[in-house]
């Protein structure tokens, strides 16, 4: 893919728009991200944006934010990263100057609410799809132990309500033992 | 020194607000409400309803919400760039480490057991955000009275046109911003 200033106009249009538009906030942009950026533009692939994901949510400040961080300097270094910024952080800063001064009129606005209410429909059913597809990647890939870690975070996060942060670490320790357990034995496999 | 000050307080949130959205919350509210006393609680919770209304993480709607206050949009502008800053220099840190050792053992098993938890990540956060539509209060649950048919139809649509064909999610939003103002307008 050529870094030309086409290549960045779209980085910005494209973190700008589903900045300005994504409601919930935090991880729900992440499905809109994979299907902007992934599904739609084809600019990397899955396994690649859920590592991404990974990373910005071990590291502090709006997951908005640092995914954008992440995507750009993925695809483009230090110049991506600083269009996806700038595209993440624009919208909000210019709706909610915008909102704070009509704030009583926003408020009470029934054509806002209406718009807004069906809008969450179209989030909803995004985050569904991908989910979706990105749970059949991991069944996919017909391995047990990745199959029981998602089980197992879906549990925690859900029921239990663990810190994100520990069922990351749990996830991610289960599976480097699972490597070294699975060398260890390979060696003793062709050492006998 | 009104600029410094937002901008050393939107630091100190956003440096310290691991698991992002609602869960810097009390953070926010400690700074802003109670240290600085630059909002008034009601003032907060305003924030909140504006913030479940408009796009964009909590953290930066607050930094323009108190900026744009306390000094205009300049004021906005230096909260918003307080509040990214940590982030921008944690998370560039980890992104060249990546791109530098993604091809290490050790990473890729780490990898490779986050990406599943991941999945449960954002299919848990979708969770709130399916209910919210399908029910008209998510608190009651499922109950015939209390479901949503025009939230339930717009998202069992679009989910079915998304299945079938490749749809850019932002023509997905608008679309069903569009079709679902006219359809709860004169049907909800």
């Amino acid at each position: 893919m050529q870094r030309d200033s086409k290549f960045y106009r779209k980085l910005f249009q494209s973190t700008f728009t589903l900045s300005a538009f994504t409601f919930g906030g935090g991880t729900v942009i992440v499905p809109l991200m994979q299907q902007k950026f992934v599904n739609e533009l084809g600019w990397l692939e899955q396994e690649e944006m859920l590592n991404l994901c990974a990373i910005a949510q071990s590291a502090p400040g709006p997951m908005a934010v640092n995914v954008s961080i992440l995507l750009g300097y993925h695809l483009a270094g230090l110049p991506g990263a600083f269009f996806s910024i700038l595209g993440t952080i624009m919208p909000p800063l210019f709706i909610l100057t915008l909102v704070s001064s009509i704030y009583t009129w926003f408020k009470s606005s029934t054509v806002v609410s209406l718009v807004l209410r069906g809008m969450q429909a179209g989030v909803a059913a995004v985050v569904v799809d991908v989910s979706l597809k990105m749970a059949g990647t991991v069944f996919g890939q017909k391995r047990i132990l990745y199959v029981a870690i998602m089980f197992f975070a879906l549990l925690a996060i859900l029921v239990f309500k663990m810190n994100i942060l520990l069922v990351l670490a749990i996830s991610a320790l289960t599976s480097l033992l699972n490597m070294y357990y699975m060398k260890k034995r390979e060696r003793r496999v062709s050492t006998s | 020194m009104i600029y410094l000050q937002l901008f050393l307080t939107f630091f100190h949130v956003g440096s310290l607000s691991f698991g992002g959205g609602y869960a810097s919350l009390p953070l926010i509210q400690e700074q802003v409400v109670l240290k600085h006393k630059w909002l008034s609680m009601a003032d907060f919770v305003d924030i909140i309803t504006i913030s479940q209304m408009t796009p964009g993480p909590i953290a930066l709607n607050t930094s323009t919400f108190v900026g744009t206050r306390m000094a205009g949009f300049p004021g906005a502008v230096v909260a918003t760039l307080g509040c990214v800053t940590p982030s921008c220099i944690i998370v560039l840190i980890l992104a060249f480490l990546y791109k530098r050792y993604k091809n290490l053992s050790v990473v890729q098993a780490i990898l490779s057991g986050l990406r599943p938890a991941v999945v449960a990540l954002i299919a848990s956060a979708g969770t709130s955000i399916v209910a919210l539509t399908l029910w008209h209060d998510p608190e009651l649950g499922m109950s015939a009275a209390n479901f949503n048919g025009i939230g339930v139809v717009l998202f069992v649509t679009s989910l079915a046109i998304m299945r079938i064909r490749r749809v850019g999610p932002i023509k997905m939003m608008l679309a069903n911003g569009v079709v679902g103002a006219v359809l709860y307008y004169f049907l909800g």
